[in-house]
């Protein structure tokens, strides 16, 4: 919405939904889903180049006219995912990076004390930071104190589609931050990205929803309505919850009728 | 200088012989010829792309080199 931009450091965003290229079964369902969505960043992984790969997702990008944000996804270690960002410097030509580094692959969780040695390193380095986080509010101002330009609390697993398991925790994630905090992974479907947007967050980040749902396209529309719907509601200022019913008719100025009266 | 005959390095994980001399730029262009959204690095290190034709392999050295994939 022209009237209520998204920042990131430097840059503005009409749309507040930032999509994963990761899952498409196609570029051409990809691209389908991206043009849909609405998104004006999206992400890419960084490979070794595979000679008989045929098409590019960089390709699509342009000509969607979509900005990249590369990720490092698949780093363990502080060390692997700031040099994983440095090429990712060299290859697109942007210094912005969605910085991720996990623990263990099964769960994929943010292994928190390196992802703040990298972040710290980065942000040294020039780089515009994008921390993909635990919801964990302590970890979430450390990391926008040592400069990242968001932080990306996931809601739940990465691919796992159980929305936003501690909502409470974004909350507090929220009212502290300076920077935009961006739900990042767990998205199943629109609701969930409707409660992230209600909630306070600045944007939402997903991918799987989309990409491996039956209609990626009409997924990616529901997305762009669920992200647009919830920061209307946020925006508005929700009721507070009630405990009882509160009328919304008058009492006043009731009829008054007779309940002894025969046709009645 | 004269280039050593046969020098043992990987590429990608790969093991490879490549004759003594080569360059950075010339292993590259075995794998992609694109202009851009392509970084190597040589032992962890980042070369940019403008060094790369002055860049000779060494024995032993390890060549990553990355493009942007689906990913996130």
């Amino acid at each position: 919405m022209a009237d209520d931009l998204l920042t990131i450091a430097d840059r503005t965003f009409a749309s507040r939904l930032i999509m994963g290229t990761g899952g498409a079964p196609s570029l051409e369902v990809l691209e389908q889903a991206l043009r849909t969505s609405g998104t004006e960043l999206t992400t890419v992984a960084m490979r070794r180049i595979n000679p008989a790969a045929r098409g590019s997702v960089l390709e699509v990008l342009q000509r969607c006219g979509i900005g990249v944000l590369p990720n490092t996804a698949g780093c363990f270690t502080a060390g692997e995912a700031v040099l994983t960002a440095r090429l990712s410097r060299e290859a697109l030509g942007t210094n912005w990076v969605k910085l991720e580094v996990i623990a263990d692959e099964r769960t994929l969780l943010p292994d928190p004390i390196e992802l703040l040695d990298a972040a710290e390193t980065l942000v040294d380095d020039g780089f515009v930071v994008l921390p993909y986080t635990n919801d964990d509010p302590v970890l979430a101002r450390k990391l926008e104190d040592v400069g990242c330009a968001a932080v990306m609390p996931l809601g739940s697993p990465i691919g796992s589609g159980l929305g936003i398991r501690n909502p409470h925790n974004f909350q507090l994630i929220v009212e502290q931050a300076n920077v935009p905090v961006i739900l990042d992974a767990g998205a199943g479907t629109a609701s969930d990205v409707a409660l992230a947007m209600e909630l306070g967050c600045a944007a939402v980040m997903l991918a799987t929803a989309v990409t491996r749902a039956q209609e990626p396209a009409l997924m990616a529309e529901a997305m762009r309505k669920a992200v647009e719907a919830g920061r209307l509601a946020y925006r508005a200022g929700r009721i507070p919850k009630r405990f009882h019913a509160e009328a919304s008719s008058p009492m006043e100025g009731r009829a008054a009728f007779d309940p002894e009266a025969p046709d009645f | 200088m004269t280039a050593a005959a046969t020098i043992r390095l990987t590429v990608n994980g790969e093991a490879r012989s490549l004759p003594g001399g080569v360059t950075l730029a010339e292993v590259v262009a075995e794998l992609s010829t694109a202009p851009s959204g392509v970084a190597a690095a040589v032992n962890e290190a980042v070369v940019p792309r403008s060094e790369w034709v002055a860049t000779v392999l060494a024995d032993t050295d390890r060549v990553e080199i990355l493009t942007a994939v689906q990913g996130g």
